[in-house]
């Protein structure tokens, strides 16, 4: 068994027309046994910048909390909100500078640009190696079956009402195939003035 | 999310503080897992007014393709760019660390950095650290000298050769050169599959795509586009995407879902204001 | 108690001896009302090398039965050789063609005679049974690696192939049209192939109906 499995998660953000997706499910498990169903992997980093932390769960508490206090440092220092793109290298360096104990977290990034609003998705490795995609990143124990539904999903300039129901389509019947994640899911649809925050009626077994 | 958190500020270099923790868990029979390695094929050549290097753009996660179109060729200085091949992270931050360094000495000697110099300090910094840093690189540029053509290993072992391939591809890829490479190469030739016919191509152009696609095709672990910058005395040029060896199949079917399909439990709405932003430069304060 | 603190002077070391080996491919089967669809990729290979990029990994075992079998090619071939024999074996013996389930038990019980030194061989029935009622039968496991969009197929001894409408509120339930089925199909594959190494080059789809097997080609990316 991998130290990545061993609470089980999946993640996934997509591009839409304005708009991104994140979405990740809510389980968290001590290998096979379930001890939680509502644990949070996605944390909010500005008004339109989300991170999904897929991985080990310790590791998610730890770098979530990190990244939370390096955000808020760079917005006391330059008084602005931190670009997506920043964000990412700041996640990418944190874990490069451990590339030999790292993290065992594989980073989400979703967030709109603050003076642009473009749409930006970005993941990385467990030592930050940075991956730029135009339509959907995907971590977790089920990226196979995330890469499996994406891939024949996903579709350009998407709404956001179709990206919610697309992205949740896409993580649902991931996790079905997946032992280790499930036991419902929460998506972030960020616009460019709101976000709204589902949580989604799913198989719990 | 109660309790202190205790964040020390970056003091630079590595941090092996879950070292102990990381190999406790290995011990424990939970695997370590593999980080991204760009199974590649990456090539260059030398031709008569420059050099020419080339990357495929697939990154994989053992069987998986994790990105389709990565950027493999890694900016240097103006006159010298890398490819990289072998663990993804490793490639991309060894070349940007040592790109900032090359970018200070030359700011401290006022010359154009040399590729020699580029060659001392990457072999340098990963013989340091004994192959555990998995980059391997074709490092390729023009200089005072001329052009500068090598490849190095992740052990800092290194090589100048004419035309060199590494990667899970070079085979494939030094295949084509062996059979085609001829010293200074300089014949237009016009026919690409992709695009419109460019009047600066050259026949080492082709002959370092044609390398690639081999690689791309023949190696499972290459895939996607090429990726092609001819460097010169006057002038450096990056194209990417040069080439797509392969098209995505196209959807025959139409799999929309109807807006509320999906159930949900519970929808919460966070409205925000848009705010422009204006950065001032802050007086200093009085002491 | 005594403890033992001498330090091993000589251990025995094993090899570890493989007789196996993984030659990738992707097989998928689903079943509509009155047809069955099996289709599998056309690439064998073998770590990060193309063996060939023309060997489908359907096999025919009857005008209304079709076999796909991927894993290690060797027991591939082996386990298509046998079964195929098997079934003349028991048409002479028995007069009358072997249905579907009689070919899945078949199957299962050459596959579990080796329980000990398995062959490295996944498989996948399709067909239709005497009623004339489409059947999919997973023997063992697939190796397919990606999740379909909305289709299951049904697995192990249900005699009826059902779209899977799963985690989709409201939605209606039509019966899968044939073409709709082979789109899916396509679509699911160069889905596959964007993502996973082993899968590429070309895709045969076959179609089981009563009139027989319909085998289509569609090429697939390369790299």
């Amino acid at each position: 068994m991998s130290i990545m499995e061993y609470n089980g998660s999946a993640v996934v953000a997509m591009v839409g027309r304005g708009c991104v997706a994140i979405a990740a499910d809510r389980r968290l498990g001590i290998q096979a046994q379930t001890v939680s169903t509502d644990f949070q992997k996605i944390f909010q980093m500005n008004d339109t910048l989300y991170v999904g932390l897929p991985g080990l769960a310790t590791d998610i508490l730890t770098v979530s909390n990190q990244l939370r206090f390096y955000v808020n440092l760079y917005q006391l220092r330059e008084n602005r909100q931190i670009q997506p793109n920043t964000f990412m290298h700041l996640t990418s360096n944190i874990l490069y500078s451990r590339r030999f104990g790292p993290f065992f977290v594989e980073p989400v990034v979703a967030g709109l640009d603050t003076k642009t609003h473009q749409p930006y998705i970005a993941t990385m490795d467990l030592i930050g190696c940075p991956m730029e995609t135009k339509d959907f990143v995907v971590g977790g124990t089920c990226t196979e079956q995330l890469y499996g539904m994406c891939e024949s999903l996903w579709r350009p300039d998407m709404e956001p009402d179709d990206l919610f129901e697309t992205i949740s389509q896409a993580i649902l019947n991931a996790v079905d195939r997946d032992a280790l994640s499930g036991w419902g899911a929460v998506v972030h649809v960020i616009e460019r003035e709101k976000v709204t925050t589902r949580t989604l009626k799913a198989r719990m077994d | 999310m109660a309790g202190a958190v205790s964040v020390e500020m970056p003091r630079g270099g590595f941090s092996f503080e879950l070292c102990k923790r990381n190999a406790a868990l290995a011990a424990a029979g939970m695997k370590p897992p593999t980080p991204v390695k760009t199974g590649t094929t990456i090539a260059g050549l030398i031709f008569k007014d420059g050099v020419v290097l080339g990357a495929d753009t697939r990154a994989t996660e053992g069987s998986v393709v994790a990105d389709k179109n990565c950027a493999k060729i890694h900016y240097m200085a103006k006159n010298i760019y890398c490819c990289g091949a072998g663990t993804a992270a490793d490639t991309e931050y060894t070349t940007l660390q040592i790109s900032s360094e090359l970018e200070l000495h030359r700011l401290e000697t006022g010359r154009k950095p040399r590729v020699g110099t580029a060659l001392r300090m990457l072999k340098q910094h990963l013989f340091h650290y004994q192959g555990h840093i998995g980059a391997y690189l074709v490092l390729g540029g023009v200089d005072i000298t001329g052009p500068n053509l090598y490849t190095v290993h992740a052990h800092g072992s290194t090589d100048k050769l004419p035309y060199v391939s590494m990667g899970s591809g070079s085979l494939a890829a030094m295949a084509t050169f062996e059979d085609r490479f001829r010293p200074n190469m300089d014949v237009s030739v016009k026919t690409f599959k992709f695009g419109i016919s460019r009047k600066s191509e050259k026949e080492a152009v082709q002959l370092v795509r044609d390398a690639i696609v081999a690689g791309i095709f023949n190696d499972l672990g290459s895939g996607s586009n090429v990726d092609i910058c001819i460097i010169t005395a006057d002038k450096t040029e990056y194209i990417r995407p040069f080439d797509v060896a392969n098209e995505k199949g196209e959807r025959t079917g139409d799999y929309r879902y109807a807006r509320g399909t999906t159930a949900v439990l519970e929808t919460s709405v966070r409205k925000f204001e848009v705010t422009s932003e204006t950065v001032t430069s802050a007086e200093p304060m009085e002491s | 108690m005594e403890l033992d603190f001498r330090v091993p002077t000589q251990h025995q070391v094993q090899r570890d001896w493989s007789p196996y080996s993984m030659n990738g491919g992707t097989v998928l089967a689903l079943a509509g009302e009155d047809f069955a669809v099996i289709a599998s990729d056309t690439r064998l290979s073998e770590g990060f090398q193309i063996y060939s990029r023309d060997y489908p990994k359907t096999y025919q075992l009857s005008d209304n039965m079709v076999l796909g079998c991927c894993g290690f090619h060797g027991d591939v071939l082996t386990v298509t050789k046998n079964i195929k024999s098997r079934i003349k074996d028991y048409e002479h013996l028995h007069r009358k063609k072997m249905s579907c389930a009689a070919v899945a038990q078949r199957l299962s019980v050459m596959l579990y005679s080796r329980r000990f030194f398995p062959y490295y061989a996944f498989n996948i029935l399709a067909g239709l049974d005497n009623e004339g009622e489409s059947v999919t039968v997973g023997v063992t496991n697939v190796r397919s690696s990606l999740v379909l969009p909305v289709t299951y197929y049904t697995h192990t001894h249900t005699h009826q192939g059902e779209i899977g409408l799963k985690n989709q509120s409201g939605a209606e339930e039509v019966p899968l049209s044939q073409d709709k089925a082979v789109a899916l199909v396509q679509d699911v594959f160069s889905a596959a192939a964007e993502r996973d190494i082993y899968t590429g080059d070309g895709l045969e789809i076959c179609v089981i109906t009563a009139a027989g097997v319909d085998m289509k080609r569609v090429p697939l990316r390369r790299d």
